[in-house]
Order: C-alpha cells, then sequence, then structure tokens
C-alpha cells in the first residue's frame, strides 16, 4: 500500500467512524413525551396528508404542547403515500428518534404495512383515518387502535337503515371504487338494506382515478333505481358529484355517499352539485353543538378552510391520547398502563358534541349522523346532521363473535342476503 | 482469471461492512440493509441494461413477484420461509423466462416498451386478484425464519447473500458468456455472423439478471413482512434503473452507490424537506449534465486521468 492510498483509506474510515458516533446520541426518560406522526406530505393522497399535520397540530398548539406536566415533541414523518415508504419512516421513528408513540398514515395499505411493524416492534400505534375493517376485527393487534378512527363498514349501515325506513326506498345500485376500502363501506350498507328486505339491483366497481364515470351513468339511469349509494374518495368523489349532475341524474335519483364523498375537503370545491346528498357519520362540521362550533371556528380561524374527516380525526385523536397521557400521570413509557388508559377513555368534551369510547376490540362507538349537505350562512356548503343513530359500534347490531365468523367484504362477498 | 476485483478495495469495503452493525445504530443498520438488497436488484438491471444493451422496465415486477411468493406461501398458505425462499426464487425465474421469451428479440425503445407493458401486467394481476394477493393492501405477516429475527443477525444474512451474488454478478459479466452479451450490445448481427446465437445468449442473460432479482425480492420480503402493489409498480422497476444510471450504467458496482444515494435521499433527505422528490430529480438531471457515465463511472475515468498524467 503506498503511502497515498494509506491517507485515503485512513481518512475514509475515521470519516465513518465520526457519522457513527453521531447515530448513537438520543435523549431518555422524563423529558419531554416524543410523539411520531406519519401522514403522506407527497403523493397521490398529499392534500389530505396536509390536513392531518394541521388538525393533529392545532390541538397540541392550543394546549401550548404540554401535557400531564411533561412537554411534547411531535416528529412528523412523511409516508410519500406509499407503504414502504411509510414502513422505513415508522423504524426511523422508532429506532432512531425513539418515540413513545406512532400516531397517522392515511391509505389503507401504509396503515397496515406499518400496523405490522407496530406489532413486532410493540410500540402502540393510533390510526385515526385507516379504516380496514379487519385491523380492529379478525385481525386486531393489540397495540394497534382506531383511536378516534372507525371501521370503513360502520357509518354506511345507520345510512341503509334509515333510507329504508325513513325514506321508503326499496332498489339501490352501488358504485365504489375498486379497492378494499369501497368493498368494506359498500358491504356494511348492501348488507344492512337487504337484510332488512331492500334490494341492490347493480354493484359498479371503478378503478382508482376514473376521469369519465358516463358508461356507469348511462347504466345506473338505465336500472331506474329508487337511490345510488356512491363511494368515492378525492378527485374521484369530485368527478363522480360533478358529472352527475351534468347528466342531469342530480334531483332525479336520490344520492346517498360514503362519507369520504361529502367530506369538506371534496365539497369546499363542488359548490351546489354537492347540495343534497346524504350520508352517514360521527362528524358534521354543520352539526349546532357548542364544542362542535367552537373547534370549526377555530380551525376555519387557523388554515382558512373548514375541517375535513382528516383535519378532525388527528385533532380528536390528539384530545383522546392527551387524556390518557393524563390517566397515566404522565408515564406514556409503561406501555401496558398507556394502552389500558387509552381504552378506558370516554370523551363527553370533544367536537363531536357526543360522547365516545372504545368497544373490546379498540374501534369506537360512536352516536352516528344521517347527514345532508347544505349552503351555511357563509355560502359554503357543509354537512348538518338530520337524524342521529345512538352507540353504533363497528358490529351494528350483530354478535361480534358471530359477525366475524362470516368473511371479511370483497367484491365477491358483500353480504347480500338473497330472497 | 482475478477472483476479486481491485482485492484491496474490496477487503476494505467489506470490512466496512462487516463493521456496520457496531458502529452505526439499528435504524442505521436497517438503511444499509436495505441498501444492499436494492443494490442487488440495481446490479441485476445493471448486468441487462449495461452489458447486454437491453435497458429493462420490469425488474420491478420480477422482484417484486418473488416477494408476492414468499409472502403468500408463508402468511396464507402458511408454510416453510425456507421453502418460501425456493417459490420466491422459482417465480421469478419463471416470469423472467416469459418476459425474456417475449422480449429479447426486440431492442432499443422497443424493448424498454415490451417490458415495461411486461411489467404492468403483474402489477395489474396485483392489484386486482384481490384472494390471493390482498389487492391494494396487501399481504403482511412476519416470514423472517426465526433464526434471523435479530436485525443484526439479518444484516449479516444479507451481506453474505448480496456478497456472493455481487461476487456471482462479477465473474458473469467477465466471462465468456457476459463478454458475448457486450459483444451483442455492439452489434448483434455481427455476433450472428461470428455464429453465435443471440437470442439463446440474451435468454439466459435476463434468466441470470431475472434470478439475481428475484433474489433480492426474496430478502426484501425477509426485511418489510409486507408487499402490496406499490413493490411491483412501474415505479419500483424505475427506482432500480434510476439507480444503475446514478451510479453508472455497465459498471455493475454502480448500482451499489446508486442504491446508497438513493435510499439515502427518501429516508434521510425527505425528513428535512417534503421536496426530497426534487432534490432526487436535480440530482437526476446533474449526474445526465457532468457525469453520464455514472457517479462511479466519473470517478473510474477521472482516476484513470490522474494515472496516465
Amino acid at each position: 500500500m503506498d503511502r497515498r492510498t494509506f491517507v485515503k483509506n485512513t481518512a475514509a474510515l475515521s470519516g465513518l467512524a465520526a457519522l457513527g458516533s453521531f447515530a448513537g446520541v438520543h435523549a431518555q426518560g422524563t423529558g419531554p413525551i416524543k410523539i411520531g406522526l406519519l401522514t403522506p406530505l407527497t403523493g397521490v393522497v398529499a392534500s389530505g396528508g396536509k390536513e392531518i399535520a394541521e388538525g393533529f397540530n392545532l390541538y397540541w398548539n392550543q394546549v401550548g404542547k404540554k401535557v400531564a406536566g411533561r412537554d411534547v415533541q411531535i416528529f412528523i414523518e412523511d409516508d410519500g403515500s406509499n407503504p414502504d415508504i411509510a414502513l422505513q419512516k415508522a423504524r426511523k421513528l422508532t429506532e432512531q428518534t425513539k418515540v413513545d408513540f406512532l400516531i397517522g398514515d392515511l391509505l389503507a395499505n401504509t396503515g397496515l404495512a406499518v400496523a405490522e411493524y407496530a406489532k413486532t416492534a410493540g410500540i402502540p400505534y393510533f390510526i385515526p383515518v385507516i379504516a380496514a375493517d379487519d385491523l380492529t376485527q379478525r385481525k386486531r393487534i393489540p397495540n394497534v387502535i382506531r383511536v378516534a378512527g372507525y371501521s370503513a363498514s360502520q357509518m354506511p349501515r345507520p345510512l341503509a337503515d334509515y333510507v329504508f325506513k325513513k325514506k321508503g326506498y326499496r332498489k339501490i345500485v352501488t358504485i365504489s371504487q375498486d379497492y378494499t376500502f369501497g368493498h368494506e363501506q359498500c358491504g356494511g350498507f348492501a348488507q344492512t338494506f337487504t337484510e332488512l328486505g331492500g334490494s341492490i339491483v347493480a354493484q359498479h366497481w371503478n378503478p382508482l382515478n376514473t376521469q369519465d364515470f358516463s358508461p356507469y351513468l348511462a347504466q345506473i339511469q338505465a336500472a331506474k333505481p329508487d337511490a345510488v349509494f356512491a363511494m368515492e374518495t378525492g378527485a374521484d368523489a369530485t368527478r363522480f358529484i360533478q358529472q352527475w349532475s351534468s347528466f342531469g341524474l342530480k334531483g332525479k335519483i336520490a344520492l346517498l355517499g360514503a362519507q369520504n364523498a361529502t367530506d369538506q375537503s371534496v365539497i369546499r370545491n363542488l359548490g351546489a352539485d354537492a347540495e343534497g346528498i346524504l350520508s352517514a357519520a360521527h362528524f358534521a362540521e354543520g352539526y349546532d353543538a357548542p364544542a362542535t362550533k367552537k373547534f370549526v371556528a377555530e380551525y376555519e380561524a387557523a388554515y382558512k378552510h373548514l375541517p375535513s374527516l382528516y383535519g378532525f380525526s388527528h385533532y380528536l385523536a390528539a384530545m383522546w391520547l392527551a387524556e390518557a397521557i393524563k390517566a397515566t400521570k404522565g408515564d406514556v413509557e409503561n406501555r401496558p398502563k398507556f394502552l389500558e388508559a387509552v381504552r378506558a377513555v370516554v370523551l363527553t368534551n370533544s367536537p363531536i358534541g357526543r360522547p365516545v369510547r372504545l368497544d373490546a376490540y379498540g374501534n369506537p362507538i360512536y352516536d352516528v349522523f344521517i347527514r345532508n349537505v347544505v349552503k351555511n350562512a357563509n355560502n359554503a356548503y357543509w354537512n348538518v346532521p338530520i337524524e342521529t343513530y345512538p352507540s353504533v359500534s363497528q358490529f351494528w347490531k350483530y354478535d361480534p363473535e358471530q359477525y366475524m365468523k362470516q368473511p371479511p367484504y370483497s367484491r365477491t362477498f358483500q353480504g347480500i342476503k338473497k330472497v | 482469471m482475478k477472483l476479486f476485483p481491485k482485492p484491496l478495495w474490496t477487503v476494505i469495503v467489506i470490512l466496512l461492512l462487516v463493521a456496520v452493525p457496531v458502529l452505526l445504530s439499528s435504524y442505521y443498520t436497517s438503511l444499509v440493509t436495505l441498501t444492499l438488497i436494492y443494490a442487488l436488484l440495481a446490479m441485476s438491471i445493471d448486468i441487462l441494461a449495461g452489458f447486454a444493451g437491453r435497458t429493462p422496465l420490469c425488474h420491478g415486477a420480477i422482484f417484486g413477484g418473488a416477494t408476492y411468493a414468499v409472502m403468500f406461501y408463508v402468511t396464507t398458505a402458511g408454510g416453510n420461509p425456507w421453502l418460501g425462499v425456493a417459490l420466491g426464487i422459482a417465480t421469478a425465474l419463471a416470469l423472467s423466462l416469459v418476459f425474456a421469451l417475449l422480449a429479447v428479440r426486440t431492442s432499443g425503445v422497443y424493448f424498454l416498451l415490451l417490458t415495461l407493458a411486461l411489467g404492468m401486467i403483474v402489477w395489474g394481476v396485483c392489484q386486482r386478484w384481490t384472494s390471493i394477493t390482498g389487492g391494494e393492501n396487501g399481504l403482511r405477516g412476519n416470514v423472517r425464519p426465526e433464526a434471523l429475527a435479530d436485525p443484526v443477525r439479518f444484516y449479516f444474512f444479507v451481506l453474505v447473500i448480496s456478497l456472493t451474488a455481487a461476487m456471482l454478478m462479477w465473474r458473469f459479466v467477465r466471462s465468456p458468456m457476459g463478454l458475448a452479451l457486450k459483444g451483442i450490445r455492439e452489434s448483434e448481427t455481427r455476433m450472428r455472423s461470428l455464429g453465435y446465437n443471440t437470442t439463446q445468449h440474451l435468454i439466459l442473460g435476463f434468466l441470470f439478471s431475472g434470478l439475481m432479482a428475484g433474489v433480492s425480492g426474496v430478502l426484501y420480503a425477509f426485511f418489510n413482512s409486507f408487499v402490496s402493489p406499490s413493490t411491483v409498480a412501474l415505479a419500483q422497476s424505475v427506482k432500480g434503473l434510476l439507480m444503475v444510471i446514478v451510479g453508472g450504467v455497465g459498471t455493475l458496482f454502480g448500482g451499489v452507490v446508486g442504491a446508497a444515494v438513493i435510499v439515502l435521499l427518501e429516508n434521510v433527505a425527505s425528513s428535512f424537506t417534503e421536496r426530497w422528490s426534487m432534490v432526487l430529480g436535480a440530482l437526476f438531471v446533474l449526474t445526465m449534465i457532468f457525469a453520464p457515465e455514472g457517479i462511479v463511472g466519473k470517478a473510474r475515468a477521472l482516476l484513470q486521468k490522474r494515472g496516465t498524467d
């Protein structure tokens, strides 16, 4: 080895050693509580991801980033709308930043990937937006809790009950994005509706990112249903509702939506096209309860738009976790005790204006609103409750153990009762 | 024939890699593990892109196909992980054989487009065949064998496999077979007129490349315990190809450097700015302008130039 090579190699080695000593530094123990928030700041659902960070930060800023006498540090990582990146970021937050727990993610596949990691790493993981049924049903993980979230099939069931009993609809067509979240929401609707005696005359599954709904709209028109249940999210929801109205179906056939279809993130850009769509959800930004009004006003003041499901859910989750941290007197390092406290929380003063608690499977039990989209005093459109179904769990009126014996909803299994 | 490329450098790199779990925290060790896995994928792409002159856009599908096979066999069917490895590699080989038979008669942009289409078919199947692949939600569950549960042990397992595979690839591209592929890259008609069965050579080269992509796909299943259509998507193939281009097409080990750069950007830079993909894009453009032969290619050229001065 000549001298020059030797010098070069030694320099390279010592450089690497210095890098190593950086990596070993981390804080411990009684210092601040560290929270890892995973959210898609880039990729296909980046706009929803930004609202996740908004809602979560809003709560912690309001309480001065302090709870139970400890400071709170929030570490936000971009999951890139991609499960592989989400997993890497979860590893980073857990192993490198050493956060006390993880929360967030938007797309079901990112949440499922992180949940799998949480299972082996044992770190508590909270999922206010990840709605995949089985995460709190057949494949539940003790340290993965759907704080302030909902399971996909939970919300459309009261809607099916309402339109059958109160509106007298008997023939319904469903149209939904063709992926698990859609299969599950439609399944919840179809099963409840057909068990009451209604009939699902057709089910359409459109690929994600459908530009042109006209083939489906033509078929829907020909089927002459009493109503259509549409499960669309994001840009698909916007396009569907616009095309529904430009096709002249608005006002002729009743339109029902999954809660995502009339979420603020969709209807704030839609205007009058969205008016009159019924949906069911645990939150309605137009509810006149004082707590809801206060939250909506604060949110609008902070971010200049009405809260969507994403922002709202993470606000509620932050509030929920703060309650649990108070109950443990700030001892989040004791994971079993902390998880127990999270499960025991009963929130009565939250922005939903109704009490909420978890069932034995880690999914919240809500008073579910049937909502209608109307214009408010500021000429913006929002969802207002027109009926309330108290204490709706993810199992509706079924016995949980019995219910979980049926297969999960899919394109081929929709729980439709044969007559 | 030499057994190692540049023995001194080889030894230094191996020593550094062996010291990784001691020098770095568990998170950075996992990043190096991931880099090694991607480096294998990038090198497998370089065999075709750099040596046979056929740039493939289907290696994400071969890689992910192997990952899916392992995940399905171990989690859904409840099989043995080691048998899963065999199945994963078999899947990769089967896919490569089909792809190779269909694609080797083309070259240039047609090869690019044909392999792109074939890769998209695999993605479409993974997306829609919900009962087997879990659709958009993918498959999850721990598939790593008991013996490799410890992350440091797993790191050394990946290290040994990737060093062995890297050496195999290095020997491959310098073998008469590899040289024949280079000849085909320069002029397929001339090679044919010299009596080489070029189709057969290309198919074999494709299969070997697919085999290596399959090995890295299997390791990825062990690493991630999760697979979804994003693993077989076009973006995955493009990512692999980007690693090759950043590192240096036709340098083989450029893939390692490219993988390290992209893994670091994706995981570390993204924590500082949500515009990290812009950083990646800028890096890519700068590479194209100032070092079209890639980082390793440029470094080699500079070293040679200094040597002759």
